[in-house]
């Protein structure tokens, strides 16, 4: 059910993995998808795939977590296989048929591509707490404040987003077994019917969210929230000696995949 | 000492034709438990939103801790002593986990960092959840949550704490956990506390009740003078506890006790006395 | 033949998980036709699972239930069936309230239940009168109402489906001590009118020791308690042993009891606590 969506969840821990600097971590995280985008041939791959195994285990997240996340995208990901697996032209696998070897190295590659940037990313949520990673953010994207781009305004409502996510797929589910228990159906009929059923969900649930962002706001206010200025920081983010060497490892490992593509590997 | 001050407060919401509050005046003593009853729409929710600020007397003036709250320079200096507590946890909780959620005030002040950290914890400490601190708040109860909300306006380190019916949404141990602890803010730690509710037990223990219907005070004493006046709290949809209305009815068969017993252990022994026990 | 058979009932959710949690365990009840049940338990205990099952918006790990006599989980269709003849009205209902008029909003089970479009309304004017809702307010935006109308509104749109078993979960929660009043009154006035099964989950003892005809104490997914509201108050220190309070009437007789006035019987109203006092007569109750 849709308590399943792990998206914006955070399993406290206190691995390596969790200590870094969320900073280091971002940075790490945009070097890896880089990393990833770069890669085409299978030992690339096969290199961002050890290291993403490594970052794993240190980390030690479940991987039954990591592949939960995986759950909602699973159609996107069969979709991608099935099209590549079809649509790739090269030598059958069997003389007329239209599998070809190509599509099914292709299609092996796509789906790694997909899970690795998703179990990746997944990784830096469950192991960084929101409002480390939107302070890591929010002082990554510093510069932009110059250009009058409002960062503090937008990371607060990014936080507020993700710490509201699992308040609203509670009340999500509540409004639907309600409406249930008054006979909507929203598991038959066509497309149009169980779209339209929809709306004694949504409705509700837009208005108690407006309820709830009109509450909060007087809540934060009486917190004498009045924007980023000002404003200090309980954990301050501090570099050590494990974030420089992250980030030199990262880097390097940059550097590998690009110099396999560059070569030819 | 003085604490709030009310003087002749009227409010209309903008748009409404009602007087939200009729003319209240009134005055609290630092370091006082007082209570506001009332039935719904009463007016006790925006005479809450008064002490700090969110709302402003359409005439009248509003005084917290010396400082009218009609004047804007001061308006961080009177939040920062008026903690203000509301009925839904999850809706006044901003953080995905609970330190990060009680350092939320501390930092908008701009407090230092390393005191931002004595704070929250001592703030854990007074309601009881310091060992929750690194919890995910969705994940506890309600009255856990409401303890947290209550921890995240004592790191301000107010004067005055007000809490909007705080127990509306919570079961019965939420609730005696949450007034317990609203009651050692006042007794142990001189806290001037300000409870809105409409639960009569939850203000046996105050140190004054104020009854409010249609946007005035209709009545304001110590809760033994409040509670034993029975028709009038009826009267205004409220119900008095049952040890005065057992009391109360036993009077009107012939017995004459006086209506200011408000615990049970007292009520028994002055029922056991007149039955000649 | 009992209304609702509730037969070795047990869930458990999240099976096969680290978050495997057993919400219910074993349990079996007989409900007739036309009681009045005070279904208490603290938070956790499983009163909300028990009853989402009632009307198959969960279904069991193992066990049955049955409504007269019916497998409720038998197919899809009795699975769809049943939410028609046991309403359920969650905490907080009128979260749930979504159409643009009361009217249309209270008419939404109904239409669900494809009555004919006179039916629907001779309906939605039942249960508003029930509810006490004024034709007056039928144009209205739900939206524009008190909490309390709300509440109420909500209610009738459960109320509209003329369900057999009537289920409220917490109905009274947030209101003013009147606002319950009126909300359980409207109840009472159901199924008096009715003869419908009610269950009425809540935590508000003195109001279930003065309304229901039983009372169920769940404790940990099973049965603790079971009974007249007489049975179940004549033996107050196991109530709060499970860490449950008592009426405020019974907690003054038990502090009579240990002065040595014993009202020699189970006292858990406050007519209840009125009488046996005036009839206390140095020991001997008449």
């Amino acid at each position: 059910m849709l308590k399943d969506i792990t998206l914006g969840q955070y399993f406290p821990g206190d691995t390596i993995v969790h200590r870094l600097d969320p900073r280091t971590k971002i940075i790490l995280v945009l070097f890896y998808i880089i990393a990833l985008f770069t890669a085409d041939s299978w030992v690339s791959y096969g290199l961002v795939l050890v290291v993403s195994v490594i970052c794993q285990s240190l980390s030690r997240i479940r991987a039954k977590n990591l592949f939960k996340g995986l759950k909602p995208m699973l159609v996107i990901i069969t979709l991608t296989a099935v099209l590549n697996i079809f649509y790739t032209t090269g030598t059958p696998v069997l003389p007329g048929w239209i599998i070809t070897w190509e599509g099914i190295a292709r299609a092996i590659k796509m789906v790694l591509r997909i899970v690795l940037l998703i179990t990746g990313t997944f990784l830096l949520t469950y192991t960084t707490s929101p409002i480390a990673l939107t302070d890591g953010l929010e002082i990554l994207l510093n510069p932009l404040k110059k250009l009058k781009v409002p960062i503090h305004e937008m990371t607060m409502m990014m936080s507020m987003a993700l710490r509201f996510i699992p308040t609203l797929i509670e009340e999500t589910d509540k409004i639907m077994s309600a409406q249930r228990a008054r006979g909507a159906d929203f598991e038959t009929g066509s497309l149009v019917r169980r779209a339209k059923a929809l709306i004694p969900v949504l409705v509700p649930l837009f208005v108690s969210s407006f309820r709830r962002a009109d509450e909060l706001a007087v809540a934060m206010e009486c917190r004498c929230y009045h924007g980023g200025e000002g404003r200090t920081r309980m954990k301050q983010l501090k570099m050590t000696s494990a974030d420089i060497t992250a980030l030199i490892l990262g880097a390097v490992f940059l550097a590998a995949v690009i110099v396999i593509r560059r070569l030819g590997f | 000492m003085e604490i709030i001050r009310f003087d002749n407060v009227h409010f209309k919401y903008p748009g409404s034709e009602k007087e939200t509050l009729r003319g209240i005046s009134l005055s609290v003593e630092e370091g006082t438990f007082v209570a506001v009853l009332g039935r719904n729409g009463s007016g006790k929710s925006s005479l809450a939103k008064h002490m700090n600020a969110i709302l402003l007397p359409s005439s009248g003036r509003v005084t917290v801790c010396g400082m009218d709250t009609a004047d804007e320079d001061r308006i961080l200096d009177i939040r920062r002593n008026v903690g203000m507590v509301f009925q839904n946890p999850d809706n006044q909780i901003v953080a995905n986990v609970v330190e990060d959620d009680v350092a939320f005030a501390p930092e908008n002040l701009g407090v230092p960092s390393d005191q931002i950290r004595r704070r929250v914890d001592d703030a854990l400490t007074l309601v009881d959840m310091f060992n929750f601190k690194t919890h995910a708040p969705h994940l506890l109860s309600g009255g856990q949550k409401q303890r947290v909300a209550i921890a995240g306006v004592l790191a301000m380190r107010p004067k005055i704490i007000v809490l909007d019916e705080p127990t509306a949404m919570l079961d019965p141990q939420g609730r005696r956990d949450v007034i317990s602890t609203v009651t050692a803010l006042c007794r142990e730690n001189g806290m001037t506390v300000i409870l809105i509710t409409h639960h009569m037990d939850e203000c046996v223990n105050a140190d004054r009740v104020i009854v409010m219907a249609d946007g005035s005070v209709v009545k304001d004493g110590t809760p033994q003078s409040v509670f034993s006046d029975v028709d009038t709290m009826e009267k205004h949809g409220l119900s008095a506890p049952e040890t005065v209305k057992i009391l109360y009815d036993l009077n009107r068969s012939g017995y004459s006790f006086s209506l200011t017993t408000l615990d049970v252990q007292t009520c028994a022994e002055k029922i056991a006395e007149a039955l000649g026990k | 033949m009992a209304h609702i058979s509730i037969v070795d009932l047990t869930h458990i959710y999240s099976m096969g998980t680290p978050f495997e949690k057993k919400a219910l365990d074993h349990i079996s009840l007989e409900i007739p036709q036309g009681q009045m049940v005070g279904l208490i338990g603290h938070t956790g205990s499983g009163k909300s699972s028990l009853v989402q099952h009632l009307n198959a918006l969960i279904q069991p790990t193992s066990g049955q239930i049955l409504l007269d006599g019916n497998d409720i989980n038998a197919s899809k269709i009795t699975r769809r069936d049943v939410k028609f003849q046991v309403g359920l009205v969650f905490q907080y209902p009128e979260y749930q309230l979504f159409e643009e008029t009361v009217y249309k909003d209270i008419s939404f089970g109904p239409q669900n239940m494809q009555l004919s479009a006179s039916e629907i309304d001779e309906r939605v004017r039942e249960a508003a009168g029930f509810t006490g809702v004024g034709e007056d307010l039928f144009d209205k935006s739900p939206l524009e109402l008190s909490g309390g109308q709300k509440r109420r509104i909500a209610i009738a749109g459960v109320l509209a489906m003329r369900p057999s078993v009537l289920i409220l979960d917490e109905p009274t929660a947030g209101l003013d001590p009147e606002g319950s009043r009126r909300i359980l009154s409207n109840v009472t006035a159901y199924r008096q009118a009715t003869g419908s099964t009610v269950i009425i989950v809540s935590h508000n003892m003195d109001d279930m020791a003065s309304l229901a005809d039983r009372i169920i104490v769940l404790s940990h997914g099973t049965v603790a308690m079971d009974g007249t509201p007489e049975q179940i108050f004549s033996d107050p220190e196991k109530i709060q042993s499970l860490s449950l309070d008592v009426p405020q009437s019974t907690r003054i007789a038990l502090a009579l009891k240990k002065l040595g006035v014993d009202l020699r019987q189970p006292v858990f109203t406050h007519e209840g606590l009125l009488s046996a006092i005036l009839n206390y007569r140095g020991g001997v109750t008449c």
